[in-house]
């Protein structure tokens, strides 16, 4: 086995690993003849317990920059560590296991499966993995997103920001390392959408790590720490110090 | 300017002193910045003399304070006129914005990193700004709001100024 520079790091200031550390990261689409740099080298690093917001003009990149952090999408160059764990190199079956585990996703379009109640929707990471206690689980993760009173609602019964709040629900109820947040205002109207950050920030308070993409000013600005790409490429990063 | 129609709006509310006019405005509208007592004072000298408000009231000691002030008849007409009549559409920070990055380019200063400084400077208000809508009450909150939606118009025209310098330089240098 090769010995990893970073992990090798970690092991000797004995510190907390960051929640993700994603160093040169590239990734190259082919459209017809023409070759899309998505990527060109991106190096971000997201501490625990940090609300991080990646902003950038639509054809930025942040959204594949989202997907190769969450492990749904593979990069052509570079390595993202997850809790210090290098989740480039895994295989397919173990990616799944880890993002389903260790990773929670809330998308712009909620995705929920329209046959379960919200209950059973934000139990169903746990039910994957078998777990005996999930409805138990959800209920409280239900709970705190203010959404325990519409438990037995099916996703068609709830309204837009209410099943968004599902969705947040499912995202927690695994206690990730990481919930990866993709617009998850993009499809609500602005006052909604201001409860589900509003959300996401306490939920940031509590401990949790978040990175969320927008195109928002606004909505980046409840983030501890805003990042911008243009091309593909890191350009400014503003920390909140 | 409008210090002067807040004091006649306080003052119609009932007739207050110079520290309780500075003590109210503080609380309903200086989210960042408080109002001086010097400005209260000569604000309140100027509406005197124009007859928007009268001496209620002379307490025995020293100090502009033992002054109580109440609006006049005239003073609830301007006050009236004033609050209902829209004010000029005139954009407000975007003048200066515009006047750096045209002056830098015309000077063959490069207009980018002023441009990045001050996108971080107003990602940076828009963050402390949230801050205080978390916080705050309902005012706080909408005088926050309020901010926020300029500050996101700024960061949408620098995007759009930034995209452009090039353009613009050969423009202005013609």
């Amino acid at each position: 086995m090769t010995v990893d520079v970073k992990e090798d790091l970690i092991v000797t200031t004995g510190a907390l690993p960051a929640a993700i550390v994603a160093s040169g990261i590239v990734k190259t689409y082919k459209q017809g003849d023409e070759v899309i740099h998505a990527l060109r080298g991106v190096d971000l690093t997201v501490e625990q317990g940090e609300f991080l917001a990646i902003t950038g003009a639509s054809g930025s990149g942040k959204s594949t920059l989202l997907h190769i952090l969450g492990g749904l999408d593979r990069p052509d160059g570079g390595e993202v560590l997850l809790e210090g764990r290098r989740i480039s190199e895994l295989s397919d079956e173990d990616l799944s296991i880890v993002r389903r585990r260790r990773l929670g996703f809330v998308l712009q379009f909620f995705n929920l499966l329209p046959t379960l109640s919200a209950v059973e929707n934000a139990a169903f990471p746990l039910m994957l993995d078998g777990k005996s206690d999930a409805i138990d689980l959800a209920r409280a993760s239900l709970d705190s997103v203010g959404l325990g009173g519409r438990a037995e609602h099916r996703p068609g019964h709830l309204s837009g920001g209410e099943q968004q709040r599902v969705a947040l629900a499912r995202a927690l109820v695994t206690q990730p390392a990481v919930v990866l947040a993709d617009e998850p205002t993009g499809n609500l109207d602005s006052l909604t959408g201001e409860d589900i950050l509003k959300l996401l920030r306490r939920t940031a308070d509590a401990g949790q790590t978040i990175v969320m993409v927008t195109h928002d000013a606004r909505s980046a600005s409840y983030a501890d720490r805003v990042v911008r790409l243009v091309d593909g490429l890191v350009v400014d990063q503003d920390n909140g110090a | 300017m409008s210090v002067p129609y807040v004091l006649l709006g306080l003052l119609e509310d009932s007739p207050r002193h110079g520290y309780e006019l500075k003590r109210d405005y503080d609380s309903l509208f200086a989210q960042s910045k408080q109002v001086k007592f010097g400005q209260i004072y000569a604000t309140l000298g100027r509406l005197e003399r124009d007859g928007l408000i009268d001496l209620a009231g002379e307490e025995r000691g020293q100090g502009p304070d033992r002054k109580r002030y109440a609006i006049t008849g005239e003073g609830v007409t301007d006050l009236e006129q004033w609050l209902s009549e829209p004010e000029p559409a005139e954009p407000n920070l975007q003048s200066v914005l515009f006047t750096k990055v045209v002056l830098a380019l015309f000077s063959d200063r490069p207009a980018q990193p002023y441009l990045e400084a001050q996108r971080a400077e107003h990602l940076k208000r828009m963050r402390e700004l949230t801050r205080i809508k978390e916080e705050g009450r309902l005012a706080a909150a909408l005088a926050s709001d309020y901010a926020l939606f300029h500050l996101e118009a700024d960061l949408r025209w620098m995007e759009l100024a930034s995209a452009r310098l090039t353009r613009l330089e050969k423009e202005v240098k013609r």
